[in-house]
């Protein structure tokens, strides 16, 4: 079937990238070293100085902020600050926050860049990925679960589907479905959410309907328990200790609970396979579990397990991102330290304008 | 039309989002969107209460191992749900006497506050107290000098463990500190940095942000790309697979 | 002795994890002491914020923790609540979290009804309680707070509330104040609420241990002060004593500070046990070499 969305993703991102990229560049594009260096124009964000070391760099926004009478006399003021003619002042109330033009430049080129490379796979060129160990363990756990003749728990973290982990998740909720169905293996997925239930249901009959078990599936294996964290973890660390699962998956978002669980699973001596981009929680789970998937590893898990050419131009793209990003931090640490030591004022004023306009 | 149907769905939403974000005149369309998603939570609630009480009660009839755990959970889930629901022992607010509903499900005294003070309260510190637990045993189990990056992984442990404390401070209260000096040159600052509790700050501050930031940019893009992919339908393995 | 350790069952180190928390807390208990705290410069940053706005501000206090890190974050929410008492502060509380609800009226009933009866509701705090939506609560609130909340947590209408009288948003709120656990939290503030109004929203928080890290990339532009788990609540509770407490203080105005022991002692325990691993670690890699 023809994809609606397929359509309009072809044909309406370059014109729409055209037109947002004019608005971007034609917006908040004056020069900190245009404007005219009036008292009103003063940058609110000062970095901390040397005279006043240990006193917040804001200390004195607030009362700013509270000695201008009106919301609006605010700005008034912070247009007058800009520069801006009347205008662009009604184009920024009206048509397209100026002060977010930047940010929707760096937006469309980290897009742009994503799509460009999806249009490139498509194309046919071959794109090569590193393997990636936490889910080529996917079999081996399923697989020693099987022969074992114990089940395989799958937890997709405790934040509801409109949590971007949670959706990587169920991708790779589907490969170990399909793994299991095959291996005819039992996969038990408690939620602490019930639109994850629900989504995880429809992942996994799906995942059986094409490993050609449609029949071994059992929607009961799939069922809410509390949204509340702890009582989840409660029901989770029962579980385990009671039922020794051969495999544990921890794919999504994980909060405090990642050690309680990832050393509870230990303790049982089953396999662990961990995914999330919570950085607070990798350690944890570097620590506790046998494979880890790092951040940005858990969201390739899509591309890496579908293997499609258009995904895995998406993670091509996502690579061009992290250039650019790694060349404006190198760029932006020379000219600060070149600004530093030289003392150039032209240069101080470029390091203003990127810091002031270009990254607030 | 299953699939298609999500899809536009989501687009249309993640799109309004974005749009809503750049666009001043429709920044209430993202909010209007953010409170569909609040409503569908809300109504998934009760999904979830059916479901939790179906599957215990097949648990109980089944005789399942552990189906009296089931049944805690059965009896506690109703009891606290009766108690919210209708009220009980709760008193009228004081602008409304007339009606006996008017006040607050969790009024001081009533049951379903004495259930939330004296059993929710302490079992959810117990068992997030039990982190300490678990953070013992996966230092001593995990912690090993295997090479130089492990040797640096450890020192900082120690020095963070111990500037996290009263330690810190006692044990390196001999070096000097800058912070009474009213312009220390930098090797003053320098030698003042080697206190503990500033050692600590400073790997934490340093260190630790640069680590961090470097493993959130990749998230960040890792999210605006998937994010992206979801929203031109080049992803759809949340919906099941790939296939239409 | 080396046999008893290679083979640990990590249930003694249990044990010696629940002894090494509570002698001190029975200790400390008992005798009424309290390590000297030095506060750094993030815990100071916090209290001036704080002390620097003018008697009378309009606070917004978000509690967005529940029951679970009650024990990592409950001193700092009652240092801050006192703090905006002793400034003479209105003190505006909300939660992101549905057992928020409960730990703000914690907060109003051991603090402001026990020690402090003469504020009045309504004029002096209100507790618009719980609203559900996460993020999108923060996203909504910062343009049109009366579109969430049309009424209190006892029910009254907003509009009846005195010192909700011109209050359409919380970019009016002079600072905002977040006890963070997990999500929502202070990463969302900072995101939806800071991020988008730099210049009109400020923002402190408090957040348990493990968060801290996460949050240390927004300081100082987005976050000028942070109190990062006990530790740093123990610095701010000891500056605003310092400043504000007299004498006699009340044991529930020091719990920070008094959880700094059972830490110390913690602390320790696991250094000792990193140690001993890797005591058993390097003997059993030399006999492997010798065999």
């Amino acid at each position: 079937m023809h994809n609606p969305i397929r359509w309009m993703g072809r044909w309406s991102v370059a014109p729409a990238l055209v037109l947002l990229a004019a608005l971007a560049i034609g917006g908040p594009c004056q020069p900190a070293w245009s404007q005219d260096p009036q008292p009103t124009a003063e940058p609110t964000t000062q970095e901390p100085t040397a005279e006043a070391p240990g006193e917040p760099a804001q200390a004195s926004a607030p009362e700013e902020a509270a000695a201008l009478p009106e919301e609006a006399g605010t700005e008034a003021t912070a247009d007058a600050a800009s520069g801006r003619s009347e205008s662009m002042q009604w184009v920024d109330e009206h048509i397209f926050d100026l002060d977010r033009g930047w940010l929707l430049l760096v937006v469309l080129i980290f897009c742009g860049s994503v799509v460009f490379w999806i249009a490139h796979a498509r194309s046919g060129r071959p794109v090569k990925v590193r393997k990636i160990a936490g889910l080529e363990a996917v079999d081996e756990a399923v697989g020693r679960a099987t022969e074992m003749g114990r089940s395989v728990l799958y937890i997709p973290g405790i934040q509801d589907i409109n949590e971007i982990q949670t959706i990587a998740s169920m991708t790779v909720l589907a490969r170990v479905s399909r793994t299991a169905a095959e291996y005819d293996a039992k996969v038990e997925v408690p939620t602490s959410r019930s639109l994850v239930m629900t989504t995880a249901r429809e992942t996994v009959q799906a995942a059986y309907l094409s490993a050609g078990r449609p029949d071994a599936y059992n929607q009961d294996l799939i069922y809410y328990v509390t949204d509340e964290q702890f009582g989840y973890v409660a029901y989770l660390q029962g579980l385990m200790v009671r039922e020794k699962p051969a495999a544990c998956f921890y794919m999504g978002a994980f909060y405090a609970e990642s050690l309680i669980l990832a050393e509870t699973g230990n303790s049982i001596g089953a396999i662990q396979v961990a995914g999330t981009a919570m950085p607070a929680q990798l350690p944890f789970f570097v620590a506790a579990c046998d494979y880890t998937l790092i951040g940005e590893e858990f969201f390739a898990a899509s591309a890496y397990l579908s293997g499609s050419p258009e995904e895995l131009g998406s993670l091509k793209g996502q690579d061009m991102g992290k250039m650019i990003v790694g060349g404006l931090l190198i760029l932006g640490v020379i000219l600060t330290t070149l600004a530093s030591a030289t003392g150039s004022e032209v240069l101080q004023h470029f390091v203003d304008f990127l810091t002031q306009n270009v990254l607030t | 039309m299953k699939r298609t149907a999500p899809l536009l769905i989501a687009s249309i939403a993640g799109f309004v989002m974005i749009v809503a974000y750049f666009i001043p005149k429709t920044q209430t369309w993202g909010e209007d969107v953010s409170v569909w998603f609040d409503i569908l939570a809300a109504i998934a609630f009760i999904l979830g209460g059916g479901n939790l009480l179906r599957v215990q009660l097949k648990k109980i009839s089944d005789r399942r191992p552990g189906w009296g755990y089931a049944l805690i959970t059965l009896i506690a889930f109703v009891v606290m749900l009766a108690c919210g629901l209708l009220k009980i022992g709760s008193h009228p607010n004081e602008q409304y006497p007339a009606f006996a509903w008017s006040g607050t499900y969790n009024q001081t005294g009533t049951p379903f506050w004495w259930m939330y003070e004296y059993l929710i309260v302490p079992l959810q510190s117990t068992i997030f107290a039990m982190l300490a637990f678990y953070v013992a045993s996966a230092a001593f189990r995990a912690f090993r000098a295997k090479n130089v990056e492990a040797i640096l992984l450890l020192g900082t442990a120690f020095v963070i463990l111990l500037g996290r404390t009263a330690a810190g401070v006692f044990l390196t209260d001999f070096i000097p500190s800058d912070v009474l000096i009213e312009n220390p040159t930098f090797l003053q600052h320098l030698v003042s940095t080697l206190r503990l509790e500033n050692l600590t700050v400073f790997l934490m501050d340093i260190f630790n942000t640069a680590g961090n930031r470097a493993i959130m940019i990749g998230i960040a893009l890792g999210t605006a790309s998937v994010s992206l992919k979801i929203l031109l339908g080049v992803d759809r393995s949340y919906l099941g697979s790939g296939e239409d | 002795m080396f046999e008893f350790f290679r083979n640990l069952d990590r249930r003694w180190i249990f044990l010696m994890m629940f002894l090494c928390v509570a002698v001190p807390i029975f200790v400390i208990g008992k005798y009424k002491t309290t390590f000297p705290e030095k506060p750094l410069v993030l815990a100071t940053n916090v209290f001036n914020e704080i002390d620097n706005l003018p008697d009378g501000s309009k606070v917004l206090l978000a509690f967005d923790y529940d029951p679970g890190s009650e024990g990592e974050l409950g001193p700092m929410a009652t240092a801050f609540t006192l703090h905006c008492i002793k400034k003479h502060h209105k003190m505006y509380f909300i939660a992101l979290w549905p057992l928020g609800r409960q730990m703000i009226d914690n907060a109003v009933n051991r603090i402001i009804k026990a020690d402090f009866p003469h504020l009045r509701y309504g004029e002096d705090y209100v507790n618009l309680g719980f609203k559900a939506g996460n993020e999108g609560v923060i996203k909504v609130i910062v343009t049109d707070l009366r579109k969430l909340y049309t009424t209190d947590s006892r029910g009254t209408a907003t509009d009846e509330i005195p010192m909700m009288q011109g209050i359409e948003n919380i970019q009016q709120m002079d600072l905002v104040i977040n006890v963070s656990a997990g999500y929502p939290g202070t990463k969302e503030w900072v995101q939806y609420a800071v991020t988008p109004f730099p210049d009109r929203i400020r923002l402190v928080a408090g957040c348990t241990g493990v968060q801290a890290p996460l949050l240390y990339p927004y300081i100082p532009q987005q976050l000028p002060g942070l109190l990062a788990a006990i530790k740093g609540a123990s610095e701010y509770e000891s500056l605003v004593m310092a400043k504000y407490g007299g004498e006699n203080i009340s044991g529930k105005y020091l719990e920070a500070q008094r959880r700094m022991g059972p830490q110390l002692v913690a602390h320790l325990l696991m250094i000792f046990l990193i140690i001993a691993g890797n005591v058993i670690y390097f003997v059993e890699r030399r006999r492997g070499v010798r065999q």
